[in-house]
């Protein structure tokens, strides 16, 4: 018998974590000389106050959610990847040559193909790295790392030398066919008759990442490899007395975890910049941790994980643009949402389950 | 290449091989103890930062390196606190420290200077001078070994010299002393240790500590010998590269030597040229830059000698009641 209900491990022990992670966000904010509810307001405004907030909030959830299904998956399969960064690099690059080097008569066909080359350029750049964990017992971790750092210098080397179009100072590559233009958010809704602002990057990837979470959702509980990759995660000796390949789930899990990631490249490559930049993933990889590990590795979690870091970054953007607060603000609001939810889980976690043991025995 | 650009890729060598080295032990120590570390890249960016800023506001530079150790072991409590005490997941603690520090340097850098992250420039007694070896002035006219004592082995700051007596050191502390003995033993069997009636805890606290320490140093040395003053990210991925020689020095001190001694030629090597020309093709300078990285997935393959991580590496201790 567990210690706790089920609703407190999911709900209340993230959401404590949390708030202590918040509550020494704002001593920072203290710290540093501003007023930590004037931040928040003016942050809640910026984000939420529009719907042209609201569509840069939802254009950056659009990447964690994506980034985070994807550190979901590999979690749940016992497996941390670290690689979201280098993945969401290569899906870019899939991204590109999709939409540069094939006449696509539509957008909508440029769209599934471009997802599509993101999917299989993000899997293959974790392709590497799962074989190595799954064939050679080489740490997941550190390779996926290294690969963040290889991808990186790929992506020089390529807007260097390649992609460039001749002439160009930027390094960057040439505008993809106008026509390959993703409808706006605000175009969508336009359609079914809601007024919302169209001033803002957020586009119809929103809606595949949402098709992502159900998809991810019915993956890891409703199939057999779903079955698989859980209980692989839960306990590897176990799962391979059942009969579970751990080769061949180490790598479905690294795949899977990497087209995710590369999929993201869909919303910043073709929705937003349409040309692929130097920087296009902009530590969005990295969020996916944290997203992941407030979302419980759950599709659901994810997506509100997903939509409350898209809030931070958009209401971060406004404090940087309107009070002295840099944007790196966010950067340490995101480590303390990792340390608190992900390493120092059992610091909140202990305490509840006593309480919930004591309430019990009061009870009994 | 003649013999003096030779001197002079070597010489540079060295200065960027330091704070590798630095870190590399720091890793070498914690990992040893059974601790994964990830956070080595934090710790150095939070030491040069504040190792930065208080030679800049002092204009000492040996209290700048006591506020970069200090800053380091900060980090390195966290990481005690997360991984030790509250047994939490080693590799995510290693992340959050890095994010930490990554963004508590601009947000406070700016507050402090208002320099959009950077600290001010330091001049004079706020950096690390050159240190002159006896005779290296009447030995430089000599032929090769003149401008090989002068140039590559004189002329470095003191932690250079610093970093590199760390080696035997750290050598001697885990395989000659009674310490040594318990923190490698830590790392392979802690249960053991516990049932010998050592603390389990306290050699992994102690670890983490040593770790905090020449982290420290390395961060010092980026800001205060390398650099004059800090600036936004300025370990630009050091951490990690240390990790990578830390695995191809397979967790050894003398190794480590080598390895950041290798890593730290390449990157001489890639500032020096910034493509290779082979003559039939090219090696692009990204292709150098990635190089420690390509390296260490080549050696983690297994495909050059097998490199072993500590066996209780990674893995909270529990006690049995």
């Amino acid at each position: 018998m567990t210690a706790m209900p089920k609703w407190a491990d999911a709900i209340l022990v993230p959401l404590i974590s949390l708030l202590i992670a918040f509550v020494i966000s704002g001593l920072v904010i203290l710290a540093i000389g501003e007023d930590p509810v004037a931040a928040m307001k003016l942050m809640i405004t910026g984000a939420l106050g529009s719907t042209y907030g609201w569509g840069y909030t939802l254009y950056y959830a659009t990447n964690f959610i994506f980034t985070g299904l994807a550190v979901s998956v590999a979690f749940q399969a016992g497996l941390f990847n670290i690689g979201g960064e280098g993945q969401a690099t290569l899906g870019g690059l899939g991204v590109a040559l999709a939409c540069l080097f094939v006449p696509w008569p539509h957008w909508s066909l440029a769209l599934i193909g471009a997802a599509g080359m993101a999917a299989l350029f993000g899997a293959a750049w974790a392709a590497i790295p799962a074989y190595l964990q799954a064939k050679r017992g080489s740490h997941v971790v550190i390779t996926t790392i290294m690969f963040n750092y290889i991808a990186a210098a790929l992506m020089i080397y390529v807007l260097v030398t390649v992609l460039r179009p001749a002439g160009a100072m930027d390094t960057a590559s040439a505008r993809f066919d106008p026509a390959l233009k993703l409808p706006r958010l605000g175009d969508i809704l336009g359609l079914v008759g809601i007024p919302f602002n169209n001033r803002n990057p957020a586009n119809i990837s929103l809606l595949i990442a949402f098709v992502a979470c159900v998809g991810v959702w019915l993956l890891m509980w409703r199939t057999r490899l779903g079955y698989q990759l859980r209980a692989f995660g839960k306990s590897e000796k176990a799962s391979v007395y059942a009969g579970i390949n751990p080769v061949r789930i180490t790598m479905y899990a690294m795949l899977i975890s990497g087209g995710l990631s590369g999929m993201m490249a869909i919303n910043t490559v073709m929705g937003e910049a349409q040309r692929l930049l130097l920087n296009s993933v902009e530590g969005a990889g990295f969020i996916g941790i944290a997203v992941a590990l407030m979302g419980r590795s759950h599709p659901v979690g994810v997506l509100l994980a997903a939509i409350l870091f898209g809030f931070l970054y958009q209401g971060g953007a406004e404090l940087a643009l309107w009070t002295t607060i840099p944007r790196e603000l966010i950067i340490v609001i995101q480590a303390l949402v990792i340390l608190f939810t992900g390493a120092m889980d059992n610091m909140v976690r202990k305490p509840v389950e006593s309480l919930f043991l004591l309430l019990r025995k009061g009870k009994a | 290449m003649d013999f003096a650009t030779l001197i002079q890729i070597l010489d540079s060598t060295v200065r960027l091989a330091t704070p590798l080295l630095f870190a590399c032990l720091a890793g070498l120590f914690s990992e040893r103890a059974g601790v994964f570390d990830i956070g080595l890249e934090g710790k150095m960016l939070a030491s040069a930062f504040l190792a930065g800023s208080v030679a800049a506001v002092t204009g000492s530079v040996w209290l700048g390196v006591l506020a970069g150790i200090f800053a380091s072991l900060l980090l390195s409590g966290v990481h005690g606190l997360a991984s030790i005490t509250f047994r939490g997941n080693q590799l995510i603690s290693g992340v959050a420290i890095n994010f930490l520090a990554s963004g508590l340097t601009v947000l406070l850098g700016q507050k402090w200077f208002g320099l959009g992250g950077r600290t001010p420039a330091l001049t004079g007694e706020g950096r690390f001078e050159a240190i002159t070896l006896p005779f290296a002035d009447a030995i430089a006219p000599l032929p090769i070994i003149g401008p090989i004592y002068a140039e590559l082995i004189s002329g470095h700051s003191v932690l250079v010299y610093l970093a590199i007596a760390c080696v035997p050191a750290s050598a001697w502390l885990l395989y000659r002393t009674r310490f040594g003995l318990r923190l490698r033993a830590v790392g392979e069997n802690p249960a053991a240790v516990d049932t010998a009636g050592v603390s389990v805890i306290g050699i992994r606290y102690s670890a983490v500590a040593i770790c905090g320490v020449l982290c420290g140093l390395a961060g010092a040395y980026l800001a205060l010998g390398l650099a004059a003053g800090f600036g936004k990210e300025m370990t630009a991925g050091r951490g990690f590269i240390a990790l990578a020689a830390l695995i191809f020095a397979k967790w050894r001190p003398w190794y480590a030597l080598g390895a950041t001694m290798l890593f730290g030629f390449l990157e001489a090597v890639g500032n020096r040229f910034p493509s290779i020309d082979l003559g039939l093709f090219a090696i692009p300078s990204q292709f150098v830059q990635a190089l420690p990285y390509i390296i260490t997935v080549v050696i983690l393959a297994g495909f050059i000698g097998k490199a072993r991580p500590p066996s209780a590496g990674g893995e909270p201790y529990v006690k049995e009641r």
